[in-house]
């Protein structure tokens, strides 16, 4: 393969010449009518010949090891095949882009729930049952620490970052804010639960494996089985939401490719809603303390974000709570630190927005805050501190609407009309508005991508998945654009590991990264279309089956004796490093509070945002829209309950654990993309969406509860007990 | 055991284990993957289909509990070539991202537009009588029993409240 294109400096806006009329419509995605058909299948719904089912087993204690199964109970089931386990059996799910098999703990149980064996029968129904039969006999070490303030707990230096004397300057400070906040786990909980069809043919593995990134998940798999990469292929069409809970490989794979190859027949194992809660990587409950300190006009002096999250020993990942923190606001005098609690819940690990997600409720609420006691407009607090370079780098920004998605925002939601706090009501219910920021960082990811025109067409193709995010739609779109084709030209395959290594979807880096390789292989096209008519590359038309430039013409079919193929992989480059590129926005939202219940009704939202270039308005929305629906989830409703005894999570189903539902989220949800460009975020000047949305959307949220009511709410959820109980305290 | 279905307006004759769900002879006996299993335990509505009409969560009921039933799945109403005019409305507001909760949510607002045509009340219904308007609040109302994780909602319900407006219009018609 050609070598990777270097993001080394910004690249000509070919996008806004091609002139297509393609890039950026609101097109429907053209894969769309085979999901409302139920003809899109998802990892589960193949049916190899000779299939059989597995079932994992489960731990039922919390710390120690296994000293054996007895299967007889199992044995006496017609139809059942056999426990399979060993020490390439996987503790929990690889991290995002690990890249290699994550723990492998042989007999060691880390938390209660890790899978250990598989239970493999003719039906699903006699695997069912046959695992419920096996006794596992356990030398287990109790005591286990499975609260978060129980465990080791050891400073996370890499987090780390101290400028100036923070304390000094609270003390010296016009206002300040200090104060504590917790929010609780969370579960991603994508509608598909995870799951996993093993094949062995000839050697080689056939996957069908419900994943987000299948470029690392390839290498995962083979090292967990220990076998070459070339020897597992991964597909993943269509992947029904991931969230990052599907960033890596997790036991249905291994487990089912194990047994697949002992067996020599197909495997296939789906894990159970509840198996998904207690052994798919959590979020971290957080707990935090933020600290503001501003002089009398609102300029911050003092910024303080300190946390604590919780991990499994030998995780590498840690929530980066204080994400956003390090580049929203400026402020002279700063302090980030981390704290990781060693303990042995689930393990945790990245969840849509990793970071933003909960280290915004703190850092926007305490802005409200802030406000509030300079007697400031938050619109204005948060105007008045926008920073000239990232605060703690030195990096110029990319391009960043934060002050204009202010600024428009207020102006479409009316926030003029923001009552007094406590002020509005409507029968039982209080009424109020609220605002946050938003801000998630843009990366750039190693990505690369085929595309091959001919005279039938364009065809694109990549590993990269779509998992509801659009990639189907988008680089349909990107190809289309480039090449001057209509879109029903373009076929689109993707998540299939034979072809070339996509970014995959997590860290709302791939659109914009397997939109970039798509972009580069399509100029590639260009120029030779150019070549051999003629032209300079830059002069080059193409539209309506005709090629244009420097002053000649051609049928494009006439070009085309045989098909151009051609690869293109990029990686970030010293834009990276001079620049610093990240989706802004900002959040405003209308509740009522129930004055009996405590109920807090969300009326509507709108979220105003800076993406750099829009690769198709439809689904970006979508994107938007899901991500401020988190927001409303996160701070209203959703919360992993541990068992205090055991660690073990209470609430592992969907009725115990409450995602939104339609009756929780208005109609009136908009969304405003600003026109933007970014020139050093990658060659086709877009950012990511899918994770912008939840940045700070529950805390607008919470502002807005406070100003219906009064009250300040710090711990997440805030579910109607807490409002009531805030009142119980005399507001 | 032995029971016959019409599913889709093709009567199917099946031997089935006793405990096998009607999710899973769909889905696993007779390779109607459109319907979906989110939970099985009737927490998401992902599995929904129609029994002689009426919605039910699939992964809640025996299949051998429906011997000479009728059932309607996602794959009886429209195909990729020609969509019903939900299925279109679903693909043109975007009302879905991941599709996983899709055939459950179109499944489910078919059943509830005949049961609000029926008069059935929801619980946000003015009037326990009077036929109700499927304005928002009630298809939200609703629809609650379809949890979309990627969260389409809004566009869940524009989809539905445009489809059934054009299924009153040719009512009328
Ligand atoms: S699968 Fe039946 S309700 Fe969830
Ligand atoms: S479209 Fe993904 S869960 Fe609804």
């Amino acid at each position: 393969m050609s070598e990777a294109f270097k993001m080394d400096e910004a690249q000509p806006r070919l996008l806004d010449e091609t002139g297509q009329g393609l890039i950026g419509e609101p097109l429907d995605r053209p894969e769309g009518r085979l999901k409302v058909t139920g003809q899109a299948r998802y990892s589960a719904e193949y049916a190899p010949e000779r299939m059989v089912h597995g079932v994992l087993v489960r731990a039922t204690i919390t710390r120690g090891r296994v000293t054996g199964f007895d299967d007889s109970a199992a044995q006496a089931l017609p139809g059942y095949l056999g426990l399979f386990h060993g020490p390439r059996f996987i503790r929990n799910p690889a991290q995002g882009m690990a890249d290699e098999a994550p723990c492998q703990p042989g007999e060691s149980i880390d938390y209660h729930g890790q899978p250990v064996a598989l239970v493999v029968a003719e039906s699903f129904e006699t695997a069912r049952d046959a695992a419920a039969r096996i006794v596992v006999h356990y030398d287990e070490a109790p005591g286990a620490p499975v609260a978060p303030d129980t465990g080791e707990i050891e400073e996370n230096e890499k987090r780390k970052s101290v400028q100036g004397d923070l304390e000094a300057a609270m003390a010296g400070a016009a206002a300040v804010v200090d104060a504590e906040y917790t929010t609780a786990g969370h579960a991603a909980a994508a509608m598909e639960p995870h799951a996993a069809i093993a094949e062995w043919r000839d050697g080689r593995l056939l996957m069908h494996g419900s994943l987000q990134m299948i470029r690392f998940n390839k290498n995962e798999l083979a090292d967990a089985l220990g076998v070459s990469p070339e020897a597992v292929r991964i597909l993943a069409p269509y992947v029904g939401g991931g969230f990052g809970s599907k960033l890596g490989i997790s036991s249905e794979h291994v487990s089912a490719a194990l047994a697949a190859r002992a067996l020599e027949r197909p495997v296939r194992v789906v894990m159970s809603r509840q198996t998904v809660f207690d052994a798919v990587l959590r979020r971290t409950e957080t707990w935090q303390r933020l600290r503001l300190g501003a002089d009398k006009d609102g300029r911050l002096t003092a910024i303080g974000h300190e946390d604590r999250v919780s991990n499994l020993e030998g995780e590498g990942f840690a929530e980066p709570v204080s994400a956003a923190t390090r580049f929203l606001y400026s402020a002279p005098n700063r302090l980030i630190r981390q704290h990781i609690s060693r303990n042995h819940r689930t393990p945790s690990g990245s969840v849509r927005a990793p970071g933003e997600a909960v280290g915004m409720f703190a850092l926007e609420t305490a802005m409200d805050e802030l406000a509030e006691k300079l007697g400031l407009d938050p619109v204005e607090l948060r105007l008045r501190n926008i920073p000239e370079r990232h605060p703690v780098t030195g990096q110029a920004y990319t391009a960043r609407a934060l002050a204009e998605s202010l600024r428009e925002g207020a102006k479409r939601f009316g926030w003029d009309q923001r009552p007094e706090t406590g002020s509005r009501r409507e029968g039982e219910w209080l009424i109020g508005m609220g605002m946050a920021g938003a801000g998630r960082s843009n990366m750039l990811v190693p990505s690369a991508a085929r595309v091959t025109l001919s005279r039938d067409g364009a065809l694109v193709e990549t590993d990269m998945t779509d998992i509801g995010t659009g990639s189907y739609a988008i680089l349909g779109q990107i190809a289309g654009e480039m090449l001057g084709l209509p879109i029903d030209k373009v076929a689109v395959h993707l998540a299939d590991s034979d072809l070339p290594g996509a970014s995959g979807s997590g860290g709302s880096f791939g659109a914009s990264s397997s939109g970039s390789s798509v972009f580069l292989a399509a100029r590639k096209i260009r120029e030779i279309l150019a070549q051999r008519l003629g032209c300079k590359p830059e002069e080059l038309k193409v539209s309506g089956g005709e090629v244009s430039g420097g002053g000649t013409r051609a049928k494009l079919a006439d070009l085309l004796p045989e098909p151009i193929s051609a690869e293109a992989k990029i990686e970030k480059g010293k834009t990276a490093e001079s620049h610093f590129s990240a989706g802004f926005g900002a959040h405003f939202v209308e509740v009522a509070v129930s004055e009996v219940s405590g109920e807090i009704r969300v009326r509507r939202m709108l979220g105003v945002f800076g993406i750099g270039r829009v690769l198709n308005e439809k689904t970006a929305r979508s994107q938007a829209v899901g991500g401020m629906v988190w927001g409303v989830g996160s701070a209203l409703h959703e919360e992993l309950g541990h068992d205090p005894r055991t660690g073990h999570i209470v609430t592992r189903d969907l009725a115990n654990y409450h995602i939104p539902a339609h009756a929780d989220i208005p109609r009136d949800m908009e969304v405003v993309f600003l026109p933007e460009r970014d020139d050093q975020a990658n060659p086709i000047q877009s950012k990511g969406i899918g994770e912008l949305g939840i940045s700070g959307s529950g805390a607008a949220v919470i502002n807005a509860v406070h100003n219906a009511t009064g009250l300040r709410l710090r711990h997440f959820p805030a579910t109607p007990d807490k409002v009531l109980a805030g009142w119980a305290d005399g507001r | 055991m032995k029971i016959t279905l019409d599913v889709n307006g093709v009567e199917k004759t099946l031997d089935l284990d006793a405990r096998v769900t009607l999710l899973d002879a769909l889905r696993d006996h007779m390779g109607l993957t459109g319907t979906k299993k989110g939970c099985d335990h009737g927490q998401c509505g992902a599995c929904t289909v129609l029994v002689d009409g009426r919605r039910i969560n699939a992964c809640l009921s025996l299949a051998v509990m429906h011997d000479g039933d009728q059932v309607t799945t996602v794959e009886g109403l429209g195909t990729p070539e020609e969509m019903n005019t939900l299925q279109r409305e679903f693909v043109s507001c975007d009302g879905y991202q991941c599709g996983y909760c899709t055939p459950g949510q179109i499944m489910s607002a078919t059943g509830m537009m005949a049961e609000a045509a029926e008069g059935a009340p929801s619980h946000v219904s003015e009037s326990l009588t009077a036929p109700a308007d499927l304005d928002d609040a009630e298809i939200a109302e609703r629809m609650s029993g379809n949890l979309c994780r990627c969260s389409a909602y809004p566009f869940i319900r524009e989809a539905i409240s445009r489809a059934h407006a054009a299924q009153t219009r040719e009512g009328r018609e």
